[in-house]
């Protein structure tokens, strides 16, 4: 799957009128997904969170980052998308640009990275984030 | 399970003895915080093993506390003092009475539940030793599990965890079987957090005490649901935090028998606990101070006093009734749910209703219940082990209080049905 742009995702989402449909959307942005290998379910790439669990798997160099990531819940995958559209195949100096806080504002999803929701996303953020300052 | 109490209930309000008073409605009234709504939907707080909400009467003792006493206690040459020091010892009289203590010395405040249970395995990981054994269970909550496994590892003595069987309850037979005279410590809860599962304390104390262990009762979610008797329990500790108790945060108690209290090494030191002091040496006050150190949490063991006057109010058999109703409600609209796997199926349950929703992982159960004003917890509910035991990362569960009604139960699985749409 080819991931959306951040630019297609607020389009889309500013689209929808009811909750049911913009969560509908998330959930479907993470049934599509593609499939985490299962051997890179390791401890080393888990993210632990108290309600639900996230996997990250990097590759690349200082021009370019990839990620591939899973988590166990649905909404918190379909939401993974989301973090990916800012950050996939990124350069390590626009990762560390890009402004994930207003980006979730602007999405109206603040709620979700925010410090009291044990979903691993707000880890997750600060994890890609570190990775692009070491690689820089 | 539900019959005989509301049977009880029912004759008693033929006798006319004790009206059947118990209307939950008119209790809601008195929950400012129940009577909220979310994004257009009435709060369904189904979260109640968390912490309960708190009645007006209880903040109103706080109010009035911080409004008219506020003083430090015991100390003061003063008339606030003076007053804020009654207000305090007479919810100590309240709690003691309660949980029918044989006297106010064997009530210490403590932080809550955790606090309470630290202080008693502090002494523990001073008097045991290696050989020594010390029992816990498998459904424990964590602030009774790291707390005697750290006993453990301090003091060389083995930890033994007793089963539980598929359904959440307690293997008795593995109970007798693995006390011995060896068994220094048993340490159990009277109601599982994350199950529900109501152990059965009244035969399983009086056989741990037979070996001449100590015992305790984590009774952080049995303070408030159901009468608790420590006299005609027999254990030698009883630990409860208020705010599961419609009381405060921060506040809680360790009831403990007065001739084990009095020897039971001190836990912080400083003020207000000592009786003599001189820069090389100090002695340890008389109960329940010496186990007390510090400028006390004064508020709110007030607003623990004025949870129990408050609850003492209701017929007590009446709320057990109602409670006993929403539980058995609940299963039989879990068991015709399709998809709804009942996490903890003991025989004898109340007040939490812990689930799986198939082909949902219980963070998105939680989610997109809270989109529709219905709160519950989901994750591992600080039981760990447990989660493991039973073969899931965690659960969803929703957990009552006397307050809880039918209609709540409905709206939680009409919500549900929405998220199962929504996750298919």
């Amino acid at each position: 799957m080819t991931l959306p742009t951040t630019e297609e995702i607020l389009d889309d989402l500013g689209f929808f009128d009811s909750w049911e449909e913009r969560y509908k959307y998330i959930i479907d942005l993470g049934k599509a997904l593609p499939a985490f290998p299962d051997e890179l379910h390791t401890p080393e790439r888990l993210v632990k969170g108290c309600q639900s669990n996230v996997w990250l798997e990097v590759a690349g160099n200082n021009q370019r980052l990839e990620f591939i990531v899973d988590s166990d819940a649905i909404i918190v995958k379909g939401l993974l998308v989301l973090v990916l559209a800012a950050f996939n195949e990124k350069s390590p100096s626009d990762i560390l640009d890009f402004d994930i806080d207003g980006y979730f504002q602007a999405l109206d999803l603040e709620r979700h990275i925010s410090p009291t929701r044990g979903n691993g996303l707000r880890a997750i953020v600060a994890k890609i984030k570190g990775i692009a300052q070491a690689t820089q | 399970m539900a019959t005989s109490n509301i049977e009880r209930a029912l004759r008693k309000n033929e006798r006319g003895a004790v009206a059947l008073s118990f209307d939950v409605y008119e209790v809601r009234k008195q929950f400012p915080v129940l009577q909220r709504e979310i994004d257009g939907n009435p709060l369904v707080y189904l979260d109640n093993a968390a912490t309960t909400q708190k009645p007006q009467a209880v903040i109103d003792a706080l109010v009035s506390y911080y409004s008219n006493n506020n003083s430090n206690v015991h100390r003061g040459a003063h008339i606030l003092a003076d007053e804020a020091t009654r207000l305090y010892e007479a919810a100590r009289d309240s709690v003691a009475g309660f949980v029918n203590a044989f006297s106010r010395k064997e009530v210490i405040w403590t932080s809550g539940t955790t606090e309470a249970i630290n202080i008693v395995a502090n002494g523990a990981k001073q008097l045991l030793s290696p050989g020594d054994e010390v029992m816990v269970t498998q459904m424990e909550h964590h602030a009774n599990l790291v707390t005697w496994q750290q006993v453990c590892k301090h003091s060389g003595a083995t930890l033994k965890v007793v089963p539980i069987n598929d359904d959440g309850e307690l293997v008795v037979e593995q109970f007798h079987q693995m006390l011995s005279d060896n068994t220094k410590f048993v340490a159990m809860p009277h109601i599982s957090n994350a199950l529900g599962t109501i152990n059965p304390i009244e035969e399983l104390i009086p056989a741990a005490k037979a070996k001449g262990a100590w015992v305790l009762i984590d009774g952080a979610q049995g303070i408030a649901h159901g009468v608790v008797d420590v006299q005609a329990l027999g254990c030698d500790f009883y630990a409860f935090s208020g705010h599961k108790f419609f009381a405060p945060t921060g506040i809680g108690a360790l009831w403990g028998k007065e001739d084990v209290l009095k020897d039971w090494p001190v836990w912080q030191t400083g003020g207000e606990m000592i009786s003599e002091v001189s820069y090389e040496d100090a002695s340890w006050g008389e109960l329940p101070n010496r186990l007390e150190a510090g400028t006390p949490n004064i508020a709110g063991a007030i607003g623990l006093g004025a949870a129990v006057e408050w609850f003492k109010q209701f017929d007590i058999d009446a709320v057990k009734a109602h409670e006993e109703a929403i539980m058995q409600y609940a299963v039989e609209k879990a068991k015709a749910f399709p998809g709804f796997i009942i996490k903890g199926n003991a025989k004898n349950k109340i007040g939490v209703l812990s689930f799986l929703l198939e082909g949902g992982h219980p963070a998105d159960i939680g989610f997109l219940l809270d989109k529709q004003g219905v709160a519950i917890r989901t994750g591992d509910h600080c039981a760990q082990p447990l989660m493991n035991r039973l073969g899931v990362p965690g659960t969803a569960r929703a957990s009552f209080s006397m307050y809880t009604t039918k209609e709540e139960i409905d709206a939680l699985f009409d919500a549900l049905k929405k998220v199962q749409m929504m996750l298919m």
